[in-house]
C-alpha cells in the first residue's frame, strides 16, 4: 500500500502507523459520561470507504485523515489533521 | 571420478554451450552436462529417468515438466548448511560441482522400502488425516504420527544456520512486465520505445519463453533471430531493465509487486560479499502479465510413471537442451499443439511410436506426416502405462469404439491443452472466468493497473501473443504519460487451435491429478461422495493443490473431475482462491539482512563504549542495550555486584546512564495549557526552573505513562517519558496536538537522542558535581532545591541541564549534556569522583532503589492500573479537562476493592521473593477465586538486608500489617508475606531533599 502524504508525497505503508476510525470527535469538557464512553469505545466497522487516522511516523510526523476502502485498500483522499500543518518543515 | 556418458544428448543443436562441460553429482554418482543445462535437462541427457519418490505412496517419479510448475522432480540441492530441500530440478541451473540428492526415499531411490505405503493405499485416501485424527489420541501419538512423519514428507532442511546473505531492494518503474516470451518482449518494445521506464522480470535464466523451444517465424525471421534483435534494441533504450532469474511472485496494494531474484543460485556458492537472493519490492504504475500458460496433464492410470512427460516439456528438452527423454516416443494429445512435439522429435531424428489423439478431426497434414514417418495415429485415449522405475515400456490404449491397442514406447508425451497462468491476475481475490472456446480459465479483470496479454490472457497463437503484448505495452506506457512512438508491432501467424475436452480417462490403477501430494482421481470422487462438493472443501479434504507447486499442473483437472462427478459445469464448480507467492520464496529472502544481531536496530547509550570497557553486563530493553550491572573481580554473582552498587550509592555517590528515557521539548505560548490536558496534574502553574512528576492516562482512564517534566522557560517545557513508551508517547502527544487540540499554539520535538542524561545519586552527589560544574553555580538547597531544574555551565564552558530529581530516594541530580559529550562526561565523572569512591550502577541497582523507595515502574504501569491504584489518586486535578478524566471516574475504576500498590515483605526474613506469586488471604484455599492480586516487583534490599517487593492487592492500602499468603504454583512456592507501606526507605523523604 502507498499513501500520498500531503507534506512528503507518495510514501510506502511501512512509514505510517494506523490508529483507526477518524469519525468520533472528542467531546468537549463537561460532556456527559455517555458521550465520552461512545467516543472512547464505539466504532463503526465499515466494509467500504472509511475515514481513518494515520500517522506519518517515518516521515513528517503529521497525523492524517485518510479515506480508505476497507475492502480494496483503495485510498480516495488524504488530508492533514487540523493541527498537522504546523509540522510542515519550512512551510 | 569418471563421468557417465551423456547417452541421451543429441550430437548437435540446443541452447547449451558444448564448449563449457560441467560435472555434477546426483545421488552420489557423477554425471556430465553443459553450461545452459538445468539439473533436469542434464539428468535427461544422461538417461536418468527416476529422480524422486512421491509424497504419500513413495511411487517412483520422473520429470514431468520443464519449468517452475514441476510437481515431481524435487531434489535436495547442495550439501551441508546450504542443503535446500524441495528444489525443482527443472529450474535449478547446472553448475560445475553441483550436488543433488533425491528425497523422500529410504534406504535409496531405487530400493525405497517406504514404497510399501502403496500397499496401504486404501488408508491413505482423501481425508486420511482428518479420519485418522478421530482415532484414539494415544494411538495417534504413539503409532501413527511418528510413522507417518517418517513415511510421508518432502526433503530435509539443512538443520543449521544458512551461511548466505539475502538482500532486499526497492525498484520503481512505469511499466512492469512479467515474462519474456513473445508477449512480454513485444510489451517491453512498445513501452520502452514510448519512453516509459520498464522493468521486465523473467524467471528463467534465458530470455524468450516458449520461443526458446518452439521457435516460429516473426517479422519474416526465425524466432531466435527476432529475439536477439529485440534484446539488442531493448538494450539501447535507456530505461528498460531486464531482470532474468527473477520471478514476480505477488501483487500488493497500490501497485507494489514482490519479486525474487535468484542472484547467485546458479553458482556453487555466492562470490564473496555477494548475496544469494534478493527480494524486490517493485512499485509500478502499470503491469503487463505475460506469464504464459501451463500445459495440463490428462489424468489416466499410470500417468505418473517416469517417462510420462508433458508434451511441451518433452520438446523443450529436445529443442532447447538437445537432450532426449526417450528414443521412441508416443504422444497422447487432445489438441493440435501436442503435435509440435512430434514435429520436434522427428526433426531431431527420434522415433515416434504412435500418436493417440482424442480428437476425431486430425488434420490431413498431420496424417500425411504420420504416413511419411511411419507411425500410427490412433483415435482414443491412453488407458494405462506399463513400466516402473526404469521408465515407460508399453502403453495401452482404448480406441474410440471400444477396441484396445498396445504400443511399445520408452516415453509418453501428454498434452491436455493449456491453462493461462492466472495467478498474478487473481491475487486480489479475482476469480478467473471460464472461456469455453479454449476450454480454460482466463483472467477476469485484474488488480488495478494490471493487464494480462498473450497466453496468460488465453491468446495462444504466436501472432496474437505479439499483438496483445505490444498493444498492452503501448497502452501501459501511455497511461503514465509517455507519448513516444511505439513503432511497428512485430507480426507472426497464429497456429491452428483445435482441442477436444478430455480430463480423465477411466481405467484400472492409480490415476494422479496432483502428483506432488499424491491425489488421485478416485480421491476426488471419494471426497465428492463424502459431501465435499465445494472446491475449497475439496482442496482441504484431499490436499489437492496444497503442495509447494500450488497445483499449477493439477488444479483445473481436479475441479474438472469434481464437476463431472457432481454433475455441474466447470464454471459452476469454480476455482479456489489464488494466493501469493507464485513460487516458494525462502523465508531468508523475506528476512534479508534482518537476522541474528541485525534482527532489529540496536541503540547504544552515550556511555555504552565506556561501560563496555568496564566489563558491564548489558541487558536488552527494547532496542537499547543498557548496562545492567558492573561486575568487579571476585564477585561471585550479579546479586553481589548489585548489592555493592546500591550500598555505594546509599553511602557515597554513584551514577547511572538514564539517556534511554524519552525526552520531548514542548515549546510555545500554550505549552503549559497543552500539558494540563495530557497530564492528570497541572503544569501551567509550574514555576520556571522547577520540575514536577506527571502522570498521563489513556482516554479510557488507565495510566499510560509517567515521568518528570521541567519548565526551562516561560514557553519551554522539557518532558521525559519511560524508556519503553518514548515512541508511543511522542505519537500520542502529536495526536493530542494535531487532532484533539489544534487550537493550541505548541510545538513538540523529540530530543531523546540529542541529550545524554545521567542520574547522580547519593549523599556525596554535590561533592562530585562541584568537581564537574562551574564553581560559580550554586548547588545548595536555597539556590537549587529539590525539584529544581535549570541550565548550568560545566567547567570548561559546556552548557548542561541539571534536574534535582531522585528516583532512588537519595540526594540526587540528573545531569544532561548534548549527546556528543556523553562519553566525555562519564569519563570525567569517574576521574573527578575517584576521591569520593564514585560507583557506576546499572539498571538492576536502579530497580532495587526504586523498589526500596516504592516508586512504580513498568510492572505496575501495566495498562490496567489507575492513578489511584498506583497511589497517585490525589494528583488527579478536578479543575480541568484532561485525557482520561471522564472515564477515570467510572464506578468500577473508583471502586474501593480495586487492587492497589502495596509493599510486601516475607515473614521469614531469609526467604527470597519472586514476582508473579498470587496474594491469597490467610486460611483460604489458593485458586483464581481466592486470589486478591499478585506480586509485581521484587528485589533483595541491601538496605533492609532482606527481600522486599511491591504487589497489587485488593484494598491493599487498608490492610497494612496484615499477613497474607503468597502462592506461586508455577514455581511450587508457598509462603507468608506481610503487607506494608510501599515506601521502605526514608518514607518522609528527608534524604532526597537534604
Ligand atoms: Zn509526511
Amino acid at each position: 500500500m502507498r499513501i500520498v502524504c500531503p507534506f512528503c508525497g507518495e510514501r510506502e505503508l511501512g512509514e505510517f502507523s494506523y490508529l483507526g476510525d477518524a469519525k468520533p470527535v472528542r467531546p468537549a469538557a463537561g460532556a456527559p459520561e455517555d458521550d465520552v464512553f461512545d467516543y472512547v469505545y464505539l466504532r463503526d466497522n465499515i466494509a467500504g470507504a472509511m475515514s481513518e487516522h494515520w500517522y506519518h511516523a517515518g516521515g513528517c510526523r503529521a497525523w492524517l485523515k485518510i479515506t480508505r476502502n476497507t475492502l480494496t485498500h483503495e485510498i480516495s483522499s488524504v488530508e492533514p489533521a487540523a493541527g498537522a500543518g504546523a509540522a510542515e518543515v519550512g512551510a | 571420478m569418471v563421468s557417465h556418458a551423456q547417452t541421451h544428448r543429441l550430437e548437435s543443436g540446443g541452447l547449451i554451450d558444448r564448449s563449457a562441460p560441467l560435472n555434477f553429482r546426483f545421488d552420489g554418482k557423477t554425471f556430465a552436462g553443459f553450461q545452459g543445462d538445468t539439473l533436469a535437462s542434464a539428468l535427461i541427457a544422461n538417461g536418468v529417468k527416476l529422480v524422486g519418490r512421491s509424497f504419500k505412496y513413495h511411487r517412483p517419479r520422473g520429470i514431468l515438466t520443464s519449468g517452475s510448475e514441476e510437481p515431481n522432480a524435487l531434489v535436495e540441492l547442495r550439501t551441508g548448511a546450504r542443503r535446500e530441500p524441495n528444489t525443482k530440478a527443472t529450474t535449478a541451473e547446472l553448475y560445475d560441482g553441483l550436488e543433488a540428492a533425491s528425497q523422500n526415499c529410504w534406504p535409496s531411490l531405487r530400493h525405497d522400502l517406504m514404497a510399501v505405503n502403496q500397499l496401504f493405499s486404501p488408508i491413505f485416501v482423501a481425508g486420511f488425516y482428518y479420519k485418522t485424527f478421530m482415532w484414539p489420541a494415544k494411538f495417534w501419538e504413539a503409532i501413527y504420527e511418528p510413522a507417518i512423519r517418517r513415511a510421508a514428507g518432502l526433503g530435509r532442511a539443512a538443520g543449521v544456520a544458512d551461511p548466505d546473505h539475502y538482500d532486499k531492494a526497492w525498484a520503481h518503474c512505469d511499466v512492469l512486465i512479467a515474462g519474456s516470451g513473445p508477449a512480454g518482449l513485444a510489451a517491453a518494445l512498445a513501452a520502452g520505445r514510448s519512453g516509459a521506464r520498464v522493468i521486465l522480470c523473467e524467471e528463467d535464466f534465458a530470455l524468450g519463453g516458449r520461443l526458446l523451444a518452439d521457435g516460429g517465424m516473426i517479422d519474416g525471421m526465425p524466432a531466435a533471430e527476432w529475439t536477439s534483435r529485440t534484446l539488442a534494441e531493448l538494450a539501447t533504450l535507456p530505461d528498460v531493465r531486464i531482470m532474468n532469474r527473477t520471478t514476480l511472485f505477488g501483487v500488493y496494494d497500490g501497485g507494489t509487486y514482490g519479486a525474487i531474484e535468484r542472484v547467485n543460485d546458479h553458482l556453487p556458492s555466492p562470490p564473496e560479499h555477494q548475496v544469494r537472493q534478493r527480494l524486490w519490492r517493485i512499485v509500478a504504475k502499470r503491469c503487463v502479465v505475460a506469464a504464459g500458460a501451463i500445459e495440463r496433464p490428462i489424468v489416466f492410470a499410470g500417468n505418473d510413471t517416469p517417462g510420462v512427460m508433458m508434451a511441451s516439456a518433452m520438446r523443450t528438452y529436445v529443442a532447447r537442451y538437445a537432450a532426449t527423454p526417450a528414443k521412441r516416443i508416443a504422444l497422447f494429445t487432445n489438441n493440435e499443439d501436442g503435435w509440435r512435439t512430434v514435429e520436434t522429435a522427428l526433426g531431431a531424428g527420434l522415433q515416434i511410436a504412435a500418436v493417440v489423439d482424442a480428437r476425431l478431426d486430425v488434420s490431413a497434414a498431420h496424417r500425411a506426416l504420420a504416413a511419411k514417418a511411419g507411425f500410427p495415429v490412433l483415435n482414443g485415449s491412453v488407458a494405462g502405462v506399463e513400466g516402473g522405475k526404469d521408465g515407460v515400456r508399453k502403453i495401452s490404449i482404448s480406441l474410440t469404439g471400444g477396441a484396445r491397442a498396445e504400443v511399445e514406447a520408452d516415453g509418453l508425451a501428454v498434452s491436455g491443452g493449456w491453462n493461462p497462468a492466472v495467478g498474478l491476475t487473481s491475487y486480489h481475490r479475482g476469480r478467473p472466468k471460464w472461456q469455453d472456446d479454449i476450454s480454460a480459465f482466463v483472467p477476469d479483470g485484474a488488480p488495478p493497473g494490471m493487464v494480462a496479454a498473450g497466453a496468460a490472457n488465453g491468446a495462444f497463437g504466436l501472432g496474437a501473443c505479439l499483438s496483445q503484448g505490444f498493444a498492452a505495452g503501448a497502452a501501459a506506457a501511455q497511461s503514465p504519460g509517455h507519448n513516444g512512438s511505439a513503432g511497428t508491432p512485430p507480426v507472426a501467424d497464429d497456429e491452428t487451435f483445435s482441442l477436444t475436452r478430455l480430463w480423465h480417462v477411466a481405467g484400472k490403477g492409480k490415476a494422479f491429478v496432483d502428483y506432488q501430494h499424491d491425489v488421485t482421481a478416485s480421491d476426488i470422487e471419494l471426497a465428492q461422495r463424502e459431501g465435499f462438493e465445494s472446491v475449497e472443501h475439496l482442496k482441504r479434504y484431499t490436499t489437492l493443490g496444497m503442495a509447494t507447486d500450488q497445483g499449477k499442473t493439477s488444479n483445473v483437472a481436479g475441479l474438472a473431475i469434481l464437476a463431472a462427478v457432481s454433475g455441474k459445469s466447470i464454471p459452476e464448480t469454480g476455482t479456489t482462491i489464488y494466493r501469493p507467492p507464485y513460487v516458494p520464496v525462502a523465508i531468508g529472502a523475506f528476512a534479508g539482512h534482518h537476522r541474528d544481531e541485525d534482527f532489529h536496530a540496536t541503540r547504544l547509550t552515550p556511555s555504552h563504549h565506556w561501560a563496555a570497557e568496564q566489563g558491564a553486563v548489558f541487558v536488552d530493553t527494547g532496542l537499547w542495550k543498557r548496562a545492567q550491572w558492573y561486575p568487579r573481580a571476585g564477585e561471585k554473582d550479579w546479586l553481589e555486584s548489585v548489592t555493592r552498587e546500591v550500598k555505594a550509592v546509599r553511602s557515597g555517590v554513584g551514577f547511572c546512564d538514564v539517556s534511554t528515557l524519552g525526552k520531548i521539548d514542548v515549546h510555545g505560548p500554550d505549552a503549559g495549557a497543552f500539558l494540563d490536558r495530557v497530564y492528570i496534574n497541572t503544569f501551567s502553574n509550574l514555576a520556571v526552573g522547577k520540575a514536577r512528576y506527571g502522570l498521563m492516562l489513556r482516554e479510557d482512564g488507565m495510566v499510560y505513562d509517567d515521568g518528570t517534566t521541567s519548565r526551562l522557560a516561560e514557553d519551554h517545557y522539557f518532558l521525559t517519558t519511560t524508556t519503553a513508551k518514548a515512541g508511543p508517547v511522542m505519537q500520542h502527544l502529536e495526536f493530542c496536538r494535531q487532532v484533539l487540540f489544534p487550537q493550541l499554539d505548541v510545538q513538540l520535538t523529540s530530543v531523546s537522542d540529542q541529550w545524554a542524561q545521567f542520574s547522580i545519586a547519593g549523599p556525596k552527589t554535590r561533592d562530585l558535581l562541584r568537581e564537574i560544574v562551574d564553581p560559580a553555580e550554586d548547588l545548595l538547597n536555597e539556590a537549587f532545591p529539590f525539584m529544581g531544574a535549570r541550565e548550568v555551565a560545566l567547567r570548561g564552558g559546556i552548557k548542561a541541564r541539571l534536574f534535582r530529581i531522585s528516583f532512588s530516594g537519595e540526594m540526587a541530580f540528573e545531569i544532561s549534556v548534548p549527546a556528543r559529550y556523553g562519553d566525555a562526561l562519564v569519563r570525567n565523572l569517574m576521574l573527578a569522583g575517584k576521591q569520593f569512591g564514585v560507583t557506576p550502577y546499572g539498571t538492576e541497582a536502579l530497580g532495587v532503589m526504586r523498589i526500596e523507595k516504592g516508586h512504580v515502574a513498568g510492572p505496575e504501569l501495566n495498562g490496567t492500573t489507575t492513578a489511584a491504584d498506583l497511589g497517585h489518586g490525589k494528583m488527579m486535578s478536578t479543575k480541568k479537562d484532561f485525557i482520561g478524566c471522564v472515564m477515570a471516574g467510572r464506578e468500577a475504576l473508583a471502586a474501593a476493592d480495586r487492587q492497589v500498590v502495596v509493599g510486601i515483605k516475607p515473614t521469614d526474613k531469609k526467604r527470597r521473593l519472586r514476582s508473579g506469586a498470587h496474594v491469597i488471604p490467610k486460611g483460604e484455599i489458593p485458586g483464581s477465586a481466592s486470589s486478591q492480586g499478585y506480586v509485581t516487583s521484587v528485589c533483595f534490599s541491601p538496605t533492609l538486608d532482606q527481600w522486599i517487593g511491591l504487589a497489587l492487592v485488593e484494598r491493599g492500602r487498608e490492610r497494612i500489617g496484615e499477613i497474607v499468603h503468597a502462592h506461586d504454583p508455577l514455581r511450587g512456592e508457598d509462603y507468608d508475606v506481610e503487607l506494608c507501606n510501599p515506601v521502605f526507605y526514608d518514607p518522609d523523604g528527608g534524604r532526597q531533599r537534604g
